[in-house]
């Protein structure tokens, strides 16, 4: 039965390539098309129909190669999952209107050609879902440990003075990574002072400020000083609000002036040379 | 109702779609940075509570209008534990988790009006709202 299908598709390959590019120029959103120009498209579904027939034809492992190929493409270019669903289904749905007009499907061999069709096109199916899904998981994953890496560093910018600049939201996972970072780092660069810049943090909540106190009393603890800095003028009205105390706290409204006090506090200045041009 | 816009609250992400969604619905509704931040921290303060006590909920933005004021309205439901003493948790430094305890106190404080409907066994419901002045 397998037989019969491919010797139709391979008779009739380059029509039904281009019904099949007609149909899914249509059913293809703008963001897919947008995305790809026309030469990308027509290449990527030559692939996509290659692919398609290439695992009634080829064994096991050539067509999970291929498909593993044509999945990481796909996700390159952006094009959505639903697209390459659709696209598998109006394949089948083109071969099979096809394989009726020519009369390859009689009364007799119906149901018989109904299962060879189900049984080619749904392992096909989940193998595209499960590739997809990975090349997604794998992303992601990537993205979290590349997020991780900006998370909480420590810079050291004078003898003695660290800085600790924090971009972005704060959950419980990052709350705890700031805390591990800034004391090794207190300890590591032998810290007198820490300012913990909070300039790019868009909410400060309860929760933010509490792991920010407690990972201020833990440097206390190692023997450093702890300043806060970079505190928006909206930032602080919704401190004062919320009767968050942060009283034990050095507090600065930029990174600039914190470094300045810190500077003093470790009895230095910055002067300007004179005698120069 | 197409004023309302609401995000299910499952994970610690759910909170920052939350507060994004509020803070585009007061830049919207013409709020200044100050208020925005303050809707933000108190939708902030909701969407953890439900993702600290209750596990799950959702977190709905409601735009209102009322005669030639406008506004914007929290509501944050979950069908969690409950709140057995609603007047000691509205009490500032109280705290189950070994937080700082300003939370719904604070969340009072930042928005203009305040309810909470709770008892044990049948979920939370808190409403705050933040007129545009």
């Amino acid at each position: 039965m397998e037989n019969l299908i491919i010797k139709f598709i391979g008779s009739r390959k380059d029509q039904l390539v281009n019904d099949w590019k007609e149909k899914m120029k249509n059913e293809a959103d703008e963001r897919a098309l947008r995305l790809v120009s026309d030469q990308v498209f027509s290449g990527a579904s030559n692939e996509f129909v290659e692919m398609i027939i290439s695992n009634l034809k080829e064994t096991k492992e050539q067509f999970n190669n291929r498909l593993n190929d044509f999945s990481e493409k796909v996700v390159r270019l952006g094009w959505p999952l639903h697209f390459v669903t659709e696209g598998l289904r109006t394949f089948s749905k083109l071969v099979w209107e096809g394989m009726q007009e020519e009369k390859y499907i009689t009364e007799e061999n119906q149901m018989d050609v109904i299962y060879t069709f189900e049984r080619w096109m749904t392992p096909l199916q989940n193998d595209v879902v499960d590739i997809y899904s990975r090349t997604w998981e794998r992303t992601v994953s990537l993205q979290k440990i590349a997020l991780q890496e900006l998370s909480a560093p420590l810079i050291p910018v004078f003898e003695g003075i660290t800085v600790m600049p924090l971009v972005g939201t704060i959950d419980t996972e990052r709350a705890k990574q700031i805390m591990e970072n800034l004391l090794t780092g207190v300890v590591k660069h032998r810290s007198e002072v820490v300012l913990i810049d909070i300039t790019g943090v868009p909410v400060v909540d309860t929760m933010v400020a509490h792991h920010i106190i407690q990972a201020a009393e833990a440097v206390r603890l190692v023997g450093a000083k702890c300043m806060l800095v970079g505190i928006r003028p909206e930032i602080a009205q919704t401190i004062v609000n919320l009767g968050i105390n942060l009283t034990q706290f050095t507090t600065k409204n930029t990174l600039k002036k914190g470094i300045e006090a810190a500077l003093e506090l470790t009895n230095r200045k910055i002067v300007k040379v004179e005698g120069t041009k | 109702m197409t004023n309302q816009s609401c995000v299910k609250i499952f994970n610690e992400w759910d909170i920052v779609a939350a507060r994004q969604l509020g803070r585009n619905v007061a830049k919207e509704l013409g709020f200044g940075i100050v208020d925005q931040a303050r809707i933000t921290t108190a939708i902030s303060e909701l969407a953890r509570n439900i993702y600290l006590y209750a596990g799950q909920g959702q977190i709905c933005i409601e735009k209102l209008y009322d005669g030639g004021k406008s506004g914007l309205k929290i509501i944050s439901i979950d069908s969690g534990p409950g709140i057995s003493d609603i007047r000691q948790v509205m009490e500032d430094g109280f705290s189950t988790s070994g937080g700082l305890g300003a939370g719904l106190p604070g969340v009072k404080r930042l928005m203009d009006e305040f309810s909470i409907d709770s008892s044990p066994g049948s979920g939370t419901d808190i409403r705050a709202t933040k007129w545009l002045r």
